[in-house]
C-alpha cells in the first residue's frame, strides 16, 4: 500500500465531491436545513395549533336540566364556556363544528342529588376533533368542581372533615438519573438515526464513486494510471466513508439544535420533544463520541459493502436498484432494536447493525457494559474488514470493472 | 520498446461460451516509430492495447514496455505509458489544470516538478485561456487536448492510442493526428490502433492487420504492397482480412 497514492486519490474524490450539488444537498443542506425546518416548523405549527384552540371559548348546548337549575346556574357561571339555547339537532351541530360540544343533565338530577342518588350525567363530543377534546374537558372539570362542592358541602352539614376521603396521600418518586429515563425513550432512536444516516451518507459517493465512474468513462483513464488498485479502492473508499460520517455527525448536530432551539422557544414543550433538546444537551462528550466510535466499523462496513455492490453495476441507475433495497435490510434490524423487551445478549451482539443499535441504546441510558461494548466493537470491525477486503478484491476483477 | 509474446486474451460469455478475443498476437515496435494496428470493429484492437497498458491482464503469452513485463510490474509498466482512447474520458467537476495535475500526481512527479512540466505542457498545446475551466463545460476539442496533457504530464517513452479520432471532428481529429506525429519525433515509441486507412497510410512506419484476434499480416506500407500486389490500403485490407470475414459471415 503506497500511502501518498491513496491520499492523491483521497484529495482529488474529495474536490469532486464537495463540487457536486446533488452531494451537497444530500449530505449538508438535507441535515442542516431540513431537519431545523421540519422540527421547528412542525412543532411551531402545532403549538400555534393546540394554543388557538385552547384558547377558544367553546360553544356548548345544556340537553334537559329544566328541573336541575343549580347545576344549570353553575355552568352558566363558568366564564370559559358559552351556553348556547338547546336545539334538536344537537348532535349534527356538533359534527358540523357549530358547538363543540353538548352536555345532557337526565331529568329529577337536583331532586336526585338531594335523595343521595347517583345519576349519570353525559358530555356528548366528536373525537378526533381537538376543538370539540378542549370544549368536552372544560365542562368536565366544571361538572367535577360542583361535584367536589357538592361533597364538601355534605360533609360540613355532617360536621365531618374534608380530610376524612383522603386518609393518606400517595406519591411516586424517580430514583434513576434524568439521561436514564430519557435514555430509555428515545435513546434506542438516536443509535438508530446515526446508523441510519451513516448508511444513507455512503450510499450516493458509493454509487458515484463506482458504477457513476464506469458510466462517465473514467474508468479505464483512471485504470491507465500506475495507481494500483488497492490503493485506488482505499482512496475512494476513504472518501464514502468520510461521507457517511458526516452525514451522521451533521445530522445529529443539526438534530440537537433543533430541538433546543425549540426548547428554549417553548419550554413548556408539547408531545414531549423538549425531553429529547434535554438529553441532547445532557449527553456530554463521552458517550456521543462512544456512539461514533461504535458507529465507526459499521460505517466502514456500509461504505465498503455499497462499493462491492454499486461496483457491479454498469450505470448510476442499475446501482441505485441495486442498492435501494439494501436500506430495509439495514432499517429492520436497526429497527428491530426499538423494540420494547429487545435487549442485548452475546448472542445479539454478533448481529451486525442491531447489536450497534442496540448498544447505543444502553450508552445513551447511561448503562457501560465494556464486555458487549468489546465485542460488538470487535465483531463489527471484522465484518467491516471482511467488506473491505471484498472490495479490494471486486476492483481486481476484469468481469466487474469491464462488465458489458 | 514494446515486444508482445504470443499475448492471448480469453472472455467467457455465458451464450457464446469461451471467446479468443485475442489469440496468439506477437509484434514488435521500436522508439521512433508508430506501430498501426489495422482491424474491424471487434477484431481484438482494444483488447491487445489495453493488455499493454496493463488495463487487462493477458490469459497467456505477455508483452515487454520498457523492459517492464506487463504480467509482473504491472504498475511499472504504466508508469512509462501513456494511454489514450475515447473511453478514457475527463472527471467533469475537475479542471483541466487539475485532472493534469492529478495524473502527475499519481505518476509520482514533485510539487516543483509538477508545476513546471504542467506549465510547459499547457503553452505548448495553447490550453492556458481554459486551464481552470472544469472539463464538463469544455469543448470537443479542449477536451480531447486535456486528454492529451493528461497522457503527457509524466513524459512517457511510450504512447498508446486507442482509435482516438473515433466520433471527432476533422480539425480535433487532425490536433490528434499532429501530436502523435510528434510524439514519433520526440522519439517515442507509438501503438495505434484505427480502422481508419488514410490515417494509418498517413502516419504508420509499420502495419499490422488483425482479423478476430489473430494478427494476419505485418509490415511497412511498401512491403505490404509489394507482397500483396495492391496499392490501395483498403484492397490490401480487404486481400488479407475478406476470406475470413466472408467465412464467419457464412
Amino acid at each position: 500500500m503506497n500511502l501518498h497514492a491513496v491520499s492523491v486519490v483521497y484529495h482529488k474524490e474529495l474536490t469532486e465531491w464537495v463540487r457536486d450539488r446533488r452531494t451537497l444537498i444530500s449530505t449538508v443542506v438535507v441535515p442542516l436545513l431540513l431537519f431545523p425546518v421540519i422540527i421547528l416548523g412542525f412543532s411551531y405549527l402545532a403549538v400555534t395549533l393546540v394554543g388557538k384552540a385552547e384558547k377558544e371559548i367553546p360553544k356548548i348546548m345544556i340537553i334537559g336540566g329544566e328541573d336541575s337549575p343549580q347545576i344549570v346556574g353553575a355552568l352558566q357561571k363558568i366564564d370559559t364556556l358559552k351556553i348556547v339555547p338547546y336545539a334538536g339537532d344537537w348532535k349534527n351541530q356538533i359534527s358540523e363544528k357549530e358547538i363543540r360540544a353538548a352536555v345532557d343533565i337526565p331529568p329529577g338530577f337536583q331532586g336526585s342529588l338531594e335523595k343521595n342518588e347517583e345519576k349519570t350525567v353525559t358530555i356528548y363530543f366528536y373525537e378526533g376533533e381537538i376543538k370539540s377534546s378542549f370544549g368536552a374537558e372544560h365542562i368536565e372539570k366544571s361538572l367535577k368542581d360542583y361535584r367536589d362542592q357538592v361533597v364538601k358541602d355534605r360533609l360540613a352539614a355532617k360536621s365531618i372533615a374534608t380530610t376524612v376521603l383522603t386518609p393518606f396521600a400517595i406519591k411516586q418518586q424517580n430514583v434513576a438519573p434524568p439521561e436514564k429515563v430519557s435514555g430509555a425513550t428515545i435513546g434506542g432512536f438516536i443509535g438508530y438515526l446515526v446508523i441510519l444516516l451513516c448508511m444513507t451518507g455512503a450510499m450516493y459517493p458509493a454509487i458515484d464513486l463506482t458504477a457513476g465512474e464506469k458510466e462517465r468513462g473514467t474508468m479505464e483513464t483512471i485504470l491507465s494510471s500506475p495507481v494500483s488498485r488497492t490503493d485506488l479502492v482505499l482512496g475512494k473508499f476513504l472518501l464514502v466513508l468520510s461521507a457517511a460520517l458526516a452525514t451522521a455527525a451533521l445530522s445529529v448536530l443539526s438534530m440537537g439544535i433543533s430541538f433546543a432551539a425549540m426548547r428554549y422557544f417553548n419550554p413548556v414543550g408539547q408531545s414531549g420533544r423538549g425531553e429529547t433538546a434535554a438529553l441532547i444537551l445532557q449527553l456530554g462528550p463521552k458517550p456521543v463520541l462512544l456512539i461514533f466510535a461504535m458507529a465507526l466499523p459499521l460505517a466502514v462496513f456500509f461504505a465498503a459493502a455499497l462499493m462491492t455492490i454499486a461496483l457491479f453495476a454498469k450505470t448510476y441507475k442499475e446501482a441505485q436498484s441495486y442498492l435501494t433495497p439494501m436500506t430495509f435490510l439495514v432499517v429492520i434490524p436497526a429497527v428491530a432494536s426499538l423494540l420494547p423487551g429487545v435487549e442485548l445478549t452475546p448472542k445479539l451482539a454478533l448481529v451486525p447493525i442491531l447489536s450497534t443499535s442496540l448498544v447505543c441504546k444502553e450508552i445513551i441510558a447511561g448503562t457501560y457494559h465494556w464486555n458487549s461494548i468489546g465485542l460488538i466493537f470487535a465483531s463489527t470491525c471484522v465484518y467491516a474488514a471482511v467488506a473491505l477486503l471484498l472490495a479490494v478484491k471486486m476492483f481486481q476483477r476484469e468481469d466487474v470493472l469491464f462488465r458489458s | 520498446m514494446i515486444e508482445t509474446r504470443g499475448l492471448v486474451k480469453l472472455f467467457k460469455d455465458k451464450k457464446r461460451g469461451e471467446i479468443r478475443a485475442v489469440d496468439n498476437v506477437s509484434f514488435t515496435c521500436s522508439p521512433g516509430q508508430i506501430y498501426g494496428l489495422l482491424g474491424a470493429n471487434g477484431a481484438g484492437k482494444t483488447t491487445t492495447l489495453r493488455m499493454l497498458a496493463t488495463i487487462l491482464e493477458p490469459s497467456d503469452g505477455t508483452a515487454m514496455v520498457c523492459g517492464h513485463d506487463v504480467v509482473e510490474q504491472p504498475q511499472k509498466v504504466r508508469a512509462h505509458v501513456g494511454f489514450l482512447s475515447t473511453a478514457t474520458a475527463l472527471y467533469p467537476r475537475l479542471t483541466s489544470q487539475e485532472m493534469v495535475e492529478y495524473f502527475g500526481r499519481l505518476n509520482g512527479l514533485r510539487e516543483a516538478d509538477l508545476n513546471k512540466r504542467v506549465a510547459e505542457i499547457f503553452e505548448r498545446l495553447d490550453m492556458n485561456s481554459f486551464r481552470d475551466r472544469r472539463c464538463d463545460k469544455l469543448s470537443t476539442g479542449m477536451k480531447q487536448k486535456t486528454s492529451i496533457a493528461r497522457t503527457l504530464v509524466h513524459d512517457p517513452p511510450v504512447m498508446i492510442f486507442d482509435e482516438p479520432t473515433l466520433g471527432l471532428d476533422i480539425m480535433t481529429a487532425r490536433t490528434i493526428i499532429e501530436f502523435i506525429r510528434e510524439c514519433r519525433q520526440r522519439g517515442k515509441t507509438v501503438i495505434f490502433s484505427t480502422h481508419v486507412m488514410s490515417e494509418v497510410e498517413k502516419l504508420c512506419d509499420v502495419i499490422g492487420i488483425i482479423h478476430n484476434g489473430k494478427l494476419l499480416a505485418e509490415g511497412p506500407l511498401a512491403e505490404l504492397r509489394r507482397k500483396h500486389s495492391e496499392n490501395d490500403l483498403e484492397e490490401i485490407f480487404v486481400k488479407v482480412v475478406g476470406p475470413l470475414y466472408a467465412n464467419a459471415e457464412a
